[in-house]
């Protein structure tokens, strides 16, 4: 799923400074599973604005919303009738929400209010990995079933660097684990040890971001 | 082995005499005579020069400038090349220019990771890594081909090296990443500097037993120990670098005024401990601003005078 974090409430506050009236809109998607952007998190953030602003003598009015997912054109509609009355919208779905909400409504101002992070997953209660960059070509499986290119800091795909010591990067102060070690012990566990000698030649990264923006279509879907 | 380049190091390898290369770093800034006057105490010690690539992810002026100036002092260059910082189109343009330029030897290498250096926010690129840059250059180089397949106009003639660290994990594999090297086009290769000198023995023994020195010629990397805070710094900070208590507490032993010599001692001890290794074809001096020390060493570990080839 889609990693996100909050960011500051100073932040948010500094973007909606001039703003009088401001609706605050989160997803029941991936951001409510990562804890970021649910209506748990609405509300949160939604009283963290209302207060800071009294605070300061410069109050304002929230409103709150939680689309089913903020990703479909469908699911922005009942915001129709909650914009008419608002400056601004702060949304705390993943960074693809306020640009559906952008798209609907040309002329109403929209701030992210989380940072987008990665594709990835949770490890325990509150902590979460990237395990996927979107390349475009899944290769995992010549990789004993595990992502170089998101999970080695230096997108190797003939590991592990000199820099992988006691099973971790040397990136991350020893906090993330060398893929390439796991790679090795992976492909140690299934007896493929011999797919490590191999030489790993180029990745066409033109399926990636590289390629510029991209588009999936599926002709048989369309109408 | 046929010659490939032509390089005097190469020539010098190809000769059965061990070889010996030093490592210059050009500065962080245009100060050309602070780079000129470093290179100044390797022109008669070393068989070629190495030229790193911003180094430590940290700007410097760049590693073929710094080569061309090694060549107008009479000095053969080796140039460092890391993958970090372009694509490969960048990197075959300046695989081509190296060679337009005279350049004879290339270190090919992923390079250290850009948060480790002075611009942490950079984007970094990795579009190849060091093994995919050795299959490159050798691929121009034999082949007359670019990646893309394009013919190459004028082929490179490069003598293709790269690093190999005998020290980090998974132990059992590095020698394996060797032979990767080594089958991607390596010729030569420098290793990352060693202190644990029992490890980098098995893994010699390794290599030797995989046949991988007949295939290329390994040169062990010597790093000298300027004081007590660099070889506890080396120890701590620089990932997948093993410094046995051995050497600090040699170094620790000595009055203040002595611990620069106690460390010559000892690289001068691991140069002539490595070159008695089995397979150990030269050594590689990255005497790091210590530039003007690297004469003594070498002459006090017998490698002095260079051979004329
Ligand atoms: S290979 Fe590409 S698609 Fe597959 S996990 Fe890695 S980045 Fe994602
Ligand atoms: S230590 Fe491992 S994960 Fe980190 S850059 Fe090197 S190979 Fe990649």
């Amino acid at each position: 799923m889609v990693i996100a974090e909050s960011k500051p409430v100073s932040e948010i506050l500094e973007m909606i400074k001039g703003y009088k009236k401001v609706l605050v809109v989160g997803c029941k998607g991936c951001v409510t599973v990562c804890n970021a952007g649910g209506q748990k998190e609405v509300e949160i953030l939604s009283s963290e604005l209302r207060i800071a602003r009294q605070v300061s003598g410069n109050e304002v009015e929230i409103k709150e919303y939680t689309c089913e997912r903020q990703c479909d054109p469908e699911y922005i509609e009942p915001l129709d009738e909650l914009v008419k009355d608002v400056d601004a919208v702060v949304s705390i779905a993943c960074s693809v929400g306020p640009q559906y909400i952008v798209a609907r409504y040309p002329y109403l101002p929209v701030y992210p209010g989380l940072n987008t992070v990665s594709i990835g997953g949770a490890l325990e209660h509150g902590v979460w990995r990237e395990f996927c960059q979107a390349c475009g070509n899944c290769a995992i499986h010549l990789f004993g079933g595990l992502c170089p290119i998101a999970r080695c800091a230096k997108q190797l795909l003939n590991g592990p660097c000199g820099g992988s010591s006691g099973g971790k990067c040397e990136v991350g102060k020893g906090q993330i684990d060398c893929v390439w070690h796991l790679i090795y012990e992976r492909l140690k566990n299934l007896n493929q040890l011999h797919i490590m000698e191999e030489l790993r030649l180029y990745k066409d990264w033109s399926t990636s971001r590289d390629g510029g923006p991209r588009t999936t279509i599926r002709e048989e879907l369309r109408k | 082995m046929t010659m490939t380049a032509g390089s005097n190091l190469e020539k010098v390898l190809r000769s059965g005499q061990k070889a010996v290369t030093c490592e210059c770093g050009p500065p962080r800034g245009a100060d050309v005579e602070h780079f000129r006057h470093k290179a100044t105490f390797l022109k008669e010690c070393a068989d070629a020069v190495n030229v790193t690539d911003n180094q430590t992810a940290v700007v410097r002026f760049c590693s073929m400038a710094a080569c061309r100036i090694l060549l107008d002092m009479g000095i053969e260059p080796v140039m460092q090349m890391v993958t970090r910082d372009m694509n490969r189109i960048a990197l075959q343009s300046n695989v081509l220019g190296a060679a337009v330029l005279g350049i004879k030897n290339l270190l090919c290498l992923t390079g250290d990771h850009s948060s480790f250096g002075d611009h942490p926010q950079s984007k970094n690129v990795h579009d190849l890594d060091s093994i995919q840059l050795l299959n490159t250059v050798r691929m121009m180089r034999d082949e007359g081909k670019m990646i893309s397949g394009t013919e190459v106009q004028g082929r490179p003639a490069m003598f293709i090296g790269a690093a190999a660290n005998p020290f980090a994990d998974p132990f059992e594999f590095r020698v394996v990443r060797l032979a990767k090297k080594i089958k991607a086009g390596a010729q030569f290769i420098q290793t990352q500097c060693i202190y644990d000198m029992e490890r980098f023995q098995k893994f010699m023994e390794m290599a030797n037993d995989m046949g991988l020195t007949e295939k290329c010629y390994i040169m062990a990397g010597i790093t000298p120990l300027k004081s007590v805070g660099m070889a506890n710094y080396m120890k701590k900070f620089v990932p997948g670098l093993l410094v046995p208590d051995e050497y600090i507490t040699r170094l620790k032993g000595v009055p203040k005024d002595k611990v620069a010599a106690e460390g010559m001692k000892i690289a001068v001890e691991q140069i002539q401990q490595c070159l008695e290794m089995k397979g150990v074809a030269g050594i590689h001096l990255m005497a790091i601003e210590w530039e003007d020390h690297a004469p003594e060493i070498l002459k006090s570990a017998g490698v002095l005078p260079r051979p004329k080839v």
